[in-house]
């Protein structure tokens, strides 16, 4: 049994080991990550558990509840309420729209007839390696070539999910992974949704220390368990002409215990 | 100075190519953080003592009007004038007329955040009263005419180089050094005979005591204690959140906030402050005076939610943990309370329509919220205000200031889309097939590849991906 007591958010304790789980894949990992909203699917399908995926969901509502825009992510939240009806854990491969539903849909729907049902969902969702770690206990065995590898974790991941320790619990299960810790592992990238695009020079700057870090560590590859953060450090690394390459923790899982 | 034409977009800009400024804050940011933590390395202690400070304050919160009250009561009893100003002119008019009676032309002044918000300094030379920063960073700060550029090290921006230049140009006859030690004497030997002559010192107040009526003061060069005992004149200004309850109160607010502050167990200093001098004493000022200010926090504390902004005892770890912060340093904010205090403080106090950008200078990575000594939920207050300037009706002065017809739009579209399971499929499927032919010059891609390349639409969706897998749907 892994022993990761998260020390902040709501990502403590765990639950008996279902049959079934729920998959809510997040808008990012359906337009830009589908393989790896795949490799989470296949990782839980592993562990003998049946992954159900409800085909009408499409986006946590995050987007525009953090621009002020409540009504309006209000209104996608809800479309995703009803499409967990069983009591099932939901399994969330991203922190930040983990987070949302989790610690946001409350507030979200505060006074709101379908405040329960919110609440509901809420308290059903779990992080993709939280939910590895904690529910699953899942052993992994290593079938790829040696590899140096570093991770970033995510501000929603670790701070409204708790989770800590998880994801670098799963990579350091691999034997031919050596994982380098940055020096500001726990600093955000710069990405902060709308703020990379409302404040793209700071945003840049961020991002800028963020990949020196990166570097310092002499890893070939940068995992990370949200496609906000990814889409950010890749395509900065990535316009900036560096080797490093950025993959989503499920995609490397499923890589490297699968053999590929 | 009050800041006429505030933009955070461009101060920031400015700050960010400058790659001394940018190495200071990075440098001084990191040391304050490693060093905080050390503070709180057993984290069960951590939790006690900062669940202890919080109730402190949300319990003085509850019951603010009578605990104001009361100490205006007991702090007149123990011959301390109380004055009350509801803005910064009214507060100004009340120092103004407090020297003039006196006539003091000269004040020595202590750190004050609320001396900063009321633009003193600016306001007493306009009156011809020199008004002295006695506190060894707000000095360097007044020498070259900024602002503080943070709220407990005010010339954290400057490094020891910079220092040494401004002295040699600002001081008479100081040679040019880079010894800190020889730089300290200096500003000593200048401020010590500004001690002796002014006529009235000045000092902001860390806590104040409703049971007792106490001022309390923390500090750490001993400037406080000048200011508040060798003038004849004492004036210490706070703003109406600073009281607490009872004298016990004080200790769990001691305990945390140096440590929260600049990673010190305990500061120096700690003045607590009951009464003018006594017959047959020998020092202390003849008559304190505290001003205690408004400035739009009654407003603030009018709402439930809102009202947590109030609770801060001004440590400034917030702005030491803040990424944003980091890269831009205070002085972008254009604000007496620059990073995340200062990103849900100031718009409440100066309203939305002048500040509702600032709320925005965030990714909301929730580093201040995860350290604030008194669990003030900075990222919630930051959603909040996001929310009130886009949207009237709301109780921050200027709600609604923000909104703009194009952005509802846009997101009134967003939310349709995202709302119906088959408007999504068709629009995400397009998306995936299409999305990479998007020039990277439209509106937000440009901004986003100023630094990153295009992101690449995978050309199918996870949607796909499971149906064709044969994942279930229910």
């Amino acid at each position: 049994m892994s022993t990761a007591p998260a020390t902040t958010g709501t990502g403590t304790g765990t639950i008996p080991r279902p049959d079934t789980v729920y998959y809510f894949g997040t808008c990012l990992v359906d337009l830009f990550y589908p393989d790896a909203g795949m490799a989470g699917i296949e990782l839980l399908q592993a562990q003998g558990l049946r992954v159900v995926f409800p085909q009408g969901q499409s986006c946590c509502g995050q987007p525009a509840y953090n621009c002020g825009h409540r009504d309006e992510s209000r209104k996608v939240a809800r479309a995703q309420l009803d499409l967990f009806p069983e009591d099932w854990p939901i399994v969330v491969p991203s922190g930040s729209c983990a987070g949302m539903m989790k610690t946001h849909y409350p507030d979200l729907f505060k006074g709101d007839p379908d405040r329960a049902k919110a609440e509901k969902v809420a308290g059903r969702v779990w992080e993709l390696t939280q939910f590895l770690v904690q529910v699953l206990d899942v052993k992994l065995e290593d079938k790829g070539e040696p590899v140096r590898v570093t991770w970033h974790a995510s501000c929603h991941s670790q701070r409204e999910m708790g989770v800590r320790d998880e994801p670098k619990a799963l990579l350091r299960q691999l034997g031919n992974v050596e994982l380098v810790e940055l020096t500001r592992e726990r600093e955000c990238c710069g990405f902060g949704g709308t703020f990379a695009v409302r404040h793209p020079e700071i945003s840049a700057a961020m991002v800028g220390d963020k990949m020196s870090d990166i570097e310092g560590t002499g890893a070939s590859t940068v995992v990370s368990g949200d496609c906000g953060c990814l889409l950010n450090i890749t395509g900065a690394l990535e316009a900036a002409g560096k080797p490093v390459r950025g993959t989503h923790i499920a995609e490397f899982l499923k890589e490297r215990t699968s053999g590929r | 100075m009050a800041v006429e034409n505030v933009n955070f977009a461009a101060a920031s800009r400015k700050a960010l190519q400058d790659p001394q400024l940018r190495a200071n804050f990075r440098r001084a940011m990191d040391g304050l953080v490693t060093k905080r933590a050390a503070q709180f390395a057993d984290a069960k202690e951590w939790n006690g003592v900062r669940t202890l400070a919080a109730s402190v304050r949300t319990r003085a919160l509850a019951k603010l009007p009578e605990l104001l009250e009361q100490l205006e009561a007991n702090l007149t009893r123990n011959g301390i004038q109380v004055h009350w100003a509801s803005t910064t002119d009214e507060a100004n008019a009340i120092v103004l007329d407090i020297m003039r009676r006196n006539g003091a032309t000269l004040a020595v002044k202590g750190k004050s955040m609320v001396s900063e918000e009321m633009h003193l300094n600016a306001f007493l030379e306009e009156h011809d009263i020199e008004v002295v920063e006695a506190d060894l960073g707000e000095y360097i700060v007044q020498l070259d005419r900024e602002m503080p550029s943070h709220i407990i090290m005010p010339a954290i921006h400057k490094n020891t180089k910079q220092i040494a230049q401004l002295f040699r140009e600002k001081i008479k006859d100081a040679k040019y050094t880079e010894d800190v030690g020889e730089l300290t004497d200096l500003a000593r030997r200048v401020l010590r005979r500004k001690f002796a002559t002014a006529g009235v010192g000045m000092s902001g107040v860390n806590v104040a005591v409703a049971e007792t009526g106490t001022l309390c003061l923390v500090e750490n060069e001993g400037n406080g204690r000048m200011c508040t005992t060798v003038p004849p004149v004492h004036i210490a200004f706070m703003g109406i959140e600073k009281v607490v309850e009872k004298l016990e109160d004080v200790a769990p607010i001691l305990s945390i906030l140096p440590r929260s502050a600049t990673a010190q167990p305990i500061t120096t200093y700690f003045n607590m402050i009951s009464s003018p001098r006594k017959p047959g004493e020998k020092d202390g000022p003849r008559e304190i005076h505290v001003v205690i200010l408004d400035n739009g926090r009654s407003s603030i504390y009018e709402d439930e939610e809102l009202r947590n902004t109030l609770r801060c005892i001004r440590c400034g770890a917030c702005m030491n943990h803040c990424p944003v912060y980091t890269q831009v340093g205070g002085h972008a904010y254009q604000a007496p309370y620059p990073g995340p205090i200062g990103k849900i403080l100031i718009p409440q106090i100066e309203g939305l329509e002048r500040r509702g950008e600032m709320p925005h200078a965030c990714t909301m990575c929730n580093a201040c919220v995860e350290i604030c000594p008194v669990k003030i939920p900075i990222v919630e207050i930051m959603g909040r205000l996001r929310t009130e300037a886009v949207k009237k009706g709301g109780h921050v002065k200027g709600a609604g200031a923000r909104a703009s017809a194009r952005e509802d739009a846009a997101w009134k579209g967003w939310a349709a889309m995202y709302s119906s399971p088959l408007a999504y499929r068709m629009a995400s499927a397009l998306m995936a097939k299409l999305g990479n032919a998007a020039p990277a010059s439209l509106p937000l891609l440009k901004e986003w590849t100023s630094a990153r390349v295009k992101p690449r639409f995978a050309g199918r969706t996870l949607h796909e991906m499971a149906r064709k897998k044969g994942i279930p749907d229910a």
